[in-house]
């Protein structure tokens, strides 16, 4: 009763008292964290560098935990200190580092997280730094997925092409001509392919289509398909012309029309559609290279599975966004930083890290390595697709996300399911679309 | 009560019979379907567990499966080895119980003085921090971030424990303050008053008279507090860099590759094992927070 506490007047003492307790007492929490633990970035002249690896597969864990300890082992005086990132959460984690002047000194991201880091000052230009070996070992198109207005902001290292899994038995038992990396399939070929593979209830391929943008846009560079054209002005806008057609209109008949894709795939991830694949539901899957690893561990005993070429258009080119390697602009030692990616990426050690991947080196003497041209688990086919790997033609605009999350990946979903024509679709995707990128380039 | 008036019980078991259905049939009936959808949450609520459980223990091959199976063919442990072989989870575990614990701990010594200064001492700065303290569950996380950020930067926080259980102190405190303000006006302070006449002190009655009345409320309030930290990822994984560091959830996203592709089974061990503090926790203190939360709902 609050009357009667007033009344006395220990009451009133101890009401200060307890206003004065409440109040000190978050003071007092603070007190023990200012004289706390503090960065320490170099003690006794030593330089100790944060590299934060997004690795998560157990070899490619294992691999760049190693290398780290080789590393640090031949140089006592620049330290490399591991950092587990997640692919889940990196941007975010990224762009609050950048923002608080805490990110790590070396960054591993995607080419296609880049550009927005690129051009806000976080990322050093790395063109001055480069070694003159790594520069030479990565072909010009791979530079060209990690470069920015001219700079070099990540060293690409690692890349996945889209293939095609599939069902070796099926294959064989429908007569279809098995494409090789040197003869793919034709677009057309593919959707015979699809359609004669096509029996009862199971389907001649499934597109797991849950994130279409990208699948799309990187595929349909095979028939010269872009969308984004940068005009002389420097400004981006977006086109949908009959080249950049092709692929999606594949996609919605083989869908819609011969119904010789699975419909209920098309909101599912890649690992989704594994369980259907194993069952012979589906007779081929078009995913990443990497998802190899996850057939090898869960396919059933005598399962037979290949891997095969994209199919091709006007050329055998695909987009891909490799895995890069940065160093922050805040970074003091960025010779040193440096130092460490052209060990990390020496070629023996790139082929480790692209076999514990499943992925595909960007060097060219990584990708002679014998251990990468191998029959097992169709290595070899992969590495014959590396040629063909070109900058994913949306990775370096500005806006991007937006048009992809906003636009793009909705109305292809719409449209591969049937519910709108490619008219609406092109109505969207370009209409909508421009007026998206417009308030990133004004 | 005249002789032609009957019980309402009487009217209710005249009209069963009329309809051929008795009372006692009825209620029986409805406290059935109140069991049936009672169990159909209870089984909604358990089935993400109890998929959990059952996938950490299957073998690859049948996490492949078209057909899963709710008891593994094969079960292995061979998830739980993994996870351990391939993070730091023990390290992870042990982090993650320092933070929940130590901010658990610091927000209920913060929060009992100062919910029962606003539930007693009633005026115009105690309703405006109530106010506070329901428009701060507003603010979403990404809004506060940078800032918080900056300033833990600035104390020297960043990648500490200590900032982060600072954090989540600060973080869960206004809905501590919240319940244990109405767990505290949920004691008459009569009783208060009572033990003020029989020559009880301020502090001696607030140890034993108000104290033992509050411990479910405050019971009930640490387990949110711990839960809440012990759950937390956002921060957690923005404010902690040090791999040694980190906590329980920013370790399981390690289990989590490119275009959401993730490491099943480990991930599910991992995840499993990741529930069971909260769980175990639940289950020892699950009388006093029952008691704790009736109490603190039913006073206004």
């Amino acid at each position: 009763m609050r009357d009667g506490n007033e009344a006395t007047a220990p009451g009133r003492w101890n009401r200060r008292g307890l206003l004065a307790a409440a109040a000190a007492l978050p003071a007092a929490a603070l007190l023990p964290g200012c004289s706390g633990e503090r960065r320490r970035r170099s003690s006794g002249g030593r330089i100790t560098l944060r590299f934060q690896s997004l690795a998560w597969q157990r070899d490619s864990l294992k691999a760049n935990e190693q290398l780290v300890a080789e590393w640090n082992a031949h140089h006592p005086d620049i330290q490399v200190r591991y950092v587990q990132g997640a692919w889940a959460t990196v941007h975010d984690q990224l762009l609050t580092s950048f923002e608080g002047g805490e990110a790590p000194d070396i960054i591993h991201d995607a080419s296609d997280d880049l550009a927005d880091f690129a051009y806000g000052g976080d990322l050093a230009d790395l063109t001055a730094l480069l070694p003159a070996r790594l520069r030479q070992d990565i072909p010009r198109h791979s530079w060209e997925t990690a470069t920015f207005n001219g700079r070099v902001y990540g060293v690409p290292f690692l890349q996945e092409p889209r293939v095609l899994i599939a069902n070796r038995a099926k294959l064989r038992r429908s007569g279809v001509r098995l494409p090789t990396p040197e003869r793919p399939w034709t677009w057309e070929e593919f959707a015979e392919a699809a359609r004669r593979l096509t029996r009862g209830s199971d389907y001649g391929v499934a597109w797991p289509l849950k994130e279409p943008v990208s699948a799309t846009l990187n595929l349909a560079l095979s028939t010269g398909g872009r969308l984004f054209h940068r005009r002389p002005d420097g400004k981006v806008e977006v086109r949908f012309d009959a080249v950049d057609q092709v692929v999606p209109r594949t996609i919605h008949d083989q869908v819609n029309v011969d119904r010789s894709a699975s419909r209920t795939t098309l909101g599912m991830g890649g690992a989704d559609t594994l369980p259907g694949f194993f069952a012979g539901r589906y007779a081929m899957v078009p995913l990443g290279f990497s998802y190899r690893q996850q057939i090898v561990q869960q396919a059933p005993e005598g399962f037979d599975w290949t891997v095969l070429p994209a199919p091709r258009g006007t050329s055998t080119a695909q987009g891909v966004s490799p895995q890069t390697l940065s160093i922050a602009e805040d970074c003091p030692h960025k010779e040193e930083a440096m130092a460490f990616i052209d060990f990390l990426l020496r070629p023996p050690n790139m082929v480790r890290l692209a076999l514990g991947d499943w992925l595909l080196p960007t060097g060219q003497e990584a990708l002679r390595d014998p251990a990468l041209r191998v029959a097992k688990h169709d290595w070899a086919t992969g590495t014959a697709l590396a040629g063909s790997l070109r900058s994913a033609p949306a990775q370096s605009v500005r806006g991007y996300p937006e048009w992809k999350d906003k636009i793009a990946t909705p109305g292809l979903q719409e449209y591969y399911s049937g519910a709108i024509g490619l008219a609406a679709l092109r109505k969207r995707v370009v209409r909508d679309g421009n007026l998206v990128l417009a308030r990133y380039q004004r | 009560m005249s002789g032609t008036e009957r019980p309402a019980g009487g009217r209710r078991a005249e009209a069963g019979r009329r309809t051929g259905r008795p009372g006692g049939a009825r209620r029986a009936a409805t406290r059935t379907g109140q069991y049936t959808a009672l169990l159909a949450y209870l089984l909604f609520l358990a089935f993400p567990f109890l998929w959990l459980v059952s996938t950490a223990f299957k073998p690859p091959r049948e996490l492949g499966s078209l057909h899963p199976t709710w008891i593994p063919e094969a079960p292995t442990l061979e998830n739980f080895r993994l996870a351990f072989e391939q993070q730091p989870l023990l390290a992870a575990a042990g982090n993650s119980l320092l933070a929940a614990a130590a901010s658990a701990l610091v927000a209920i010594a913060l929060a009992t003085p100062m919910a029962y200064i606003l539930a007693r001492y009633r005026g115009r700065l105690s309703r405006a921090a109530t106010g506070w303290v329901v428009v701060s569950q507003a603010f979403p996380l990404v809004l506060v971030i940078i800032p918080l950020f900056l300033i833990l930067k600035g104390l020297h926080l960043v990648d500490s424990r200590t900032g982060l259980i600072m954090v989540y102190v600060v973080w869960s405190l206004p809905f501590a303050l919240w319940m244990l303000t109405g767990y505290v006006r949920a004691v008459p302070p009569e009783l208060e008053e009572a033990a003020a006449v029989d020559g009880a002190g301020r502090v001696r009655t607030l140890v034993s008279v108000t104290a033992p009345l509050l411990a479910p409320g405050i019971a009930a309030t640490a387990l949110f507090a711990f839960v809440t930290a012990w759950n937390e990822f956002f921060f957690a994984l923005v404010l902690l860099k040090s791999p040694e560091k980190q906590t329980l959830p920013v370790v399981l996203t390690h289990f989590i590759g490119t275009e959401g592709v993730a490491d099943l089974g480990p991930l599910a061990a991992a995840a499993l094992l990741a529930t069971l503090p909260s769980l175990l926790v639940f289950a020892v203190i699950q009388r006093r927070i029952t008691g704790g939360m009736l109490a603190g709902a039913v006073k206004s």
